[in-house]
């Protein structure tokens, strides 16, 4: 007979090694989904035991107790106690411990065992343990906890066999009737009880080497010092940034080739007509914007699995604390926001290492002012178009200082936002103060980091690309429809619904100094910011679109005044002119709502500044 | 938690030096001027191992007013704003 699902929960604090615990038993048979109205990241994998029990393994997010004091600890709490909304109550939770630091989790366990759900206590990462002298009496402990305890080494190959014997152990004799629950929030005195209890259990059961681990302390003399440390910081970004953009360009390149070659092929076959256009333009088109920006994600994703498992990712957050603090940014923010300058996707998604909700929405909600590379090819048509390539001041191009003034810009009203939201916006969430474990440094796993890449690559494709790609078929629809008459020598978007929206808009931007034809272009430019520079081939009837980018800039330097290119760039710098990165926020934060709140202002920013730059540009006679 | 009997100087880890070692004497939740409420703070020293008797080291300081600090707590590193350090009273 088949026996049900076995449901097993992981518990643990930070850094107990939960996550490649996970991945040992799991492998590749994971799940990743968001828990319903939260932006908690739900990991769900799935196993067989030796006895060939089919089980579902799900990893909560780590917590010091059962306290609940952001939305992650909440969840951890409410599903081991069989409260979370959806969720099955866990017939056995592994509560894991990483064995060279067991002060904190004997705690917890100690707490969790109150909840009455059947528990073992798994000591992880045993054989650093072993190899740094310390040695824990695992028989005597499981006496005094009254808990089983079994060790194991999640990195290596079989390092789990024990685990998975006892598993099979406990859930063939699991009581039917469920266990009493006595767990409430413990007051301060009960939890300080709690931790002398499990420093009692400690000292009876484990003993220690004198001195600590001699690799941390030798590497935190270099990384943590106050002026060394910042340069590391700096050369490992430096590195980082390169690899976003050199590495990935051939791969994005390619990518790119392969897909307008695709759309090259269907535009062959097919005969001329609206499927031509829709697989070309709205299917091939649209999703392969999407997918060139894979590359950059894997790579982002790469160097941030890497500096976790590494133990790097607190440090750079200890170093950043205090200089991004004036600015109302928590320190582990620093990593998002650099990895926004690539593209606004992946720094968003990143933002997930943020553990408390008050920062991480203010990270993910000023991430698209950093100046992300799909903005460069437009900058550079409008620079080298109307700014004269000269020095100024004899050694600097005045093309590189408008560039430069642009990133600045971006920059700069991101530090501004982010203190005008901590000020007005988010004043009622509990500022998290900076009190962060700063754990032993780990060689990270192949195993584990591909199994992180390979996750949220796919988490990019699917979920943002259903959201992305809808938005691609409604851009391309309002760019084709209703088709030009027939014999019309126009372009054909002059006739799109478009064209109409372009030209209603067209009066509302008048004032910032745009014409018909941008207000057009600026619409299918919300598929992608790069794509407005081929829209603008399109409505100013250039042949030859994207490889023409050199003749759009010669045929807007004579229709387009100064003051109009400069609004254009103000415009650029902060306009919410990318679908992809709104779906992104709306999935990230759970909430159309916080989508709205981003375009919204990022709009208003955009059309006051140009609205700025173009009066005063008019004003100095450049109209 | 009040032992003042206790003659030996003690100090609020906030303003302690790098390399300074000593042992948690007790917690002072109201002192810390922190965001946090006073139970909320001492919940969370505690559950990062700050209880009486932990012997506690500044290991490091941040660039900006030596600020944060990163303390050995027994056998765990943590690190932490000089703010909420001024709970934690030590000798």
């Amino acid at each position: 007979m088949e026996l049900p699902l076995l449901h097993l929960a992981l518990v643990g604090t930070p850094n107990s090694g939960k996550t490649s615990l996970f991945n040992a038993l799991t492998g590749s048979r994971q799940k990743v989904a968001n828990y319903p109205g939260v932006t908690v990241e739900r990991k769900e994998g799935f196993f067989v035991t030796p006895l060939g029990r089919q089980v579902s393994v799900v990893d909560l997010p780590g917590t010091y107790s059962l306290r609940g004091r952001s939305p992650d600890e909440e969840i951890t709490r409410d599903f081991v106690l069989g409260k979370a909304t959806g969720e099955t109550v866990p017939d056995l939770v592994l509560c894991v411990a990483d064995s060279t630091n067991l002060r904190l989790t004997i705690r917890l366990l100690l707490e969790l065992k109150r909840t009455g759900r059947p528990m073992i206590l798994v000591l992880n990462m045993f054989d650093i343990a072993s190899r740094r002298g310390i040695t824990v009496d695992v028989e005597r402990l499981a006496k005094e906890l009254g808990v089983p305890v079994v060790t194991s080494i999640a990195v290596r190959r079989g390092g789990t066999a024990d685990l998975l014997a006892l598993t099979d152990e406990i859930s063939a004799k699991l009581a039917a009737e469920p266990q009493e629950n006595s767990w409430r929030a413990l007051s301060v005195s009960e939890l300080r009880a709690t931790q002398r209890e499990a420093d009692r259990i400690i000292a009876d059961c484990v003993s220690l080497p004198a001195s600590p681990d001699t690799w941390t302390a030798r590497i935190d003399a270099v990384v943590l010092h106050p002026v060394a440390g910042l340069i590391v910081l700096a050369l490992i970004l430096f590195v980082m940034f390169q690899a976003v953009f050199a590495w990935a360009k051939p791969l994005m390149e390619l990518l790119q080739s392969g897909f307008d070659v695709l759309g090259e092929f269907v535009h062959a076959t097919l005969p001329d007509g609206l499927l031509q256009s829709f697989l070309q333009n709205g299917v091939i088109a649209g999703v392969g914007s999407v997918i060139v920006f894979l590359p950059q994600i894997i790579i982002i994703f790469l160097f941030i699995l890497l500096l976790e498992d590494f133990g790097y990712m607190a440090r750079a957050a200890f170093l950043m604390d205090r200089i991004m603090g004036g600015a109302g940014l928590h320190g582990r923010a620093f990593i998002p926001l650099l990895s926004s300058f690539a593209c606004a996707i992946p720094g968003i998604m990143a933002t997930r290492v943020i553990d408390n909700k008050r920062d991480r929405l203010t990270t993910i909600l000023i991430a698209p002012l950093m100046t992300c590379s799909a903005r460069i090819p437009v900058y550079t048509l409008i620079i080298s178009a109307f700014i004269p390539a000269r020095d100024v001041w004899g050694f600097i191009n005045l093309q590189g200082l408008v560039m430069f003034g642009l990133y600045a810009a971006g920059i700069t009203s991101a530090l501004v936002v982010s203190f005008l939201i901590k000020f007005f916006m988010l004043r009622d969430f509990a500022p998290a103060p900076f009190m962060l474990e700063l754990p032993d440094y780990k060689m990270p796993r192949l195993k584990s980091i591909a199994i992180g890449i390979y996750t949220r690559a796919k988490m990019f494709l699917v979920r943002a690309g259903t959201t992305i790609f809808s938005m691609m078929v409604l851009i391309w629809f309002l760019a084709s429809f209703p088709q030009p008459p027939a014999g019309s020598t126009e372009p054909a978007i002059d006739f799109s619904l478009a064209a109409m929206i372009g030209m209603a808009l067209a009066p509302l931007l008048a004032p910032v100094g745009f014409n018909w034809q941008i207000a057009v272009a600026l619409i299918p430019g919300m598929a992608a910011r790069e794509v407005a520079v081929a829209a603008l081939g399109t409505v100013y009837a250039i042949e030859g679109g994207k490889e023409a980018a050199e003749q759009i800039g010669q045929v807007l330097a004579t229709k387009w005044s100064l003051a109009t290119a400069l609004s254009m760039l103000a415009w650029y710098i902060f306009a919410p002119q990318c679908a992809s990165t709104l779906a992104v926020i709306r999935r990230e934060t759970g909430s159309w709502g916080w989508m709205g709140v981003t375009f919204t202002y990022m709009l208003v920013l955009a059309y006051a500044a140009s609205l700025v730059t173009y009066n005063v540009a008019v004003a100095l006679a450049a109209g | 938690m009040t032992d003042t009997t206790d003659t030996r100087s003690h100090m609020p880890l906030g303003l302690a030096q790098r390399g300074y070692t000593g042992v948690i004497q007790h917690l002072a939740a109201k002192q810390a001027g922190s965001a946090l409420s006073d139970v909320e703070l001492e919940s969370r020293l505690i559950e990062l191992g700050f209880v009486e008797g932990a012997r506690v080291e500044i290991l490091h300081e941040g660039l900006v007013g030596g600020d944060p600090i990163a303390v050995r707590v027994d056998s765990i590193t943590i690190a932490v704003r000089r703010r909420e350090a001024m709970a934690i009273i030590v000798a």
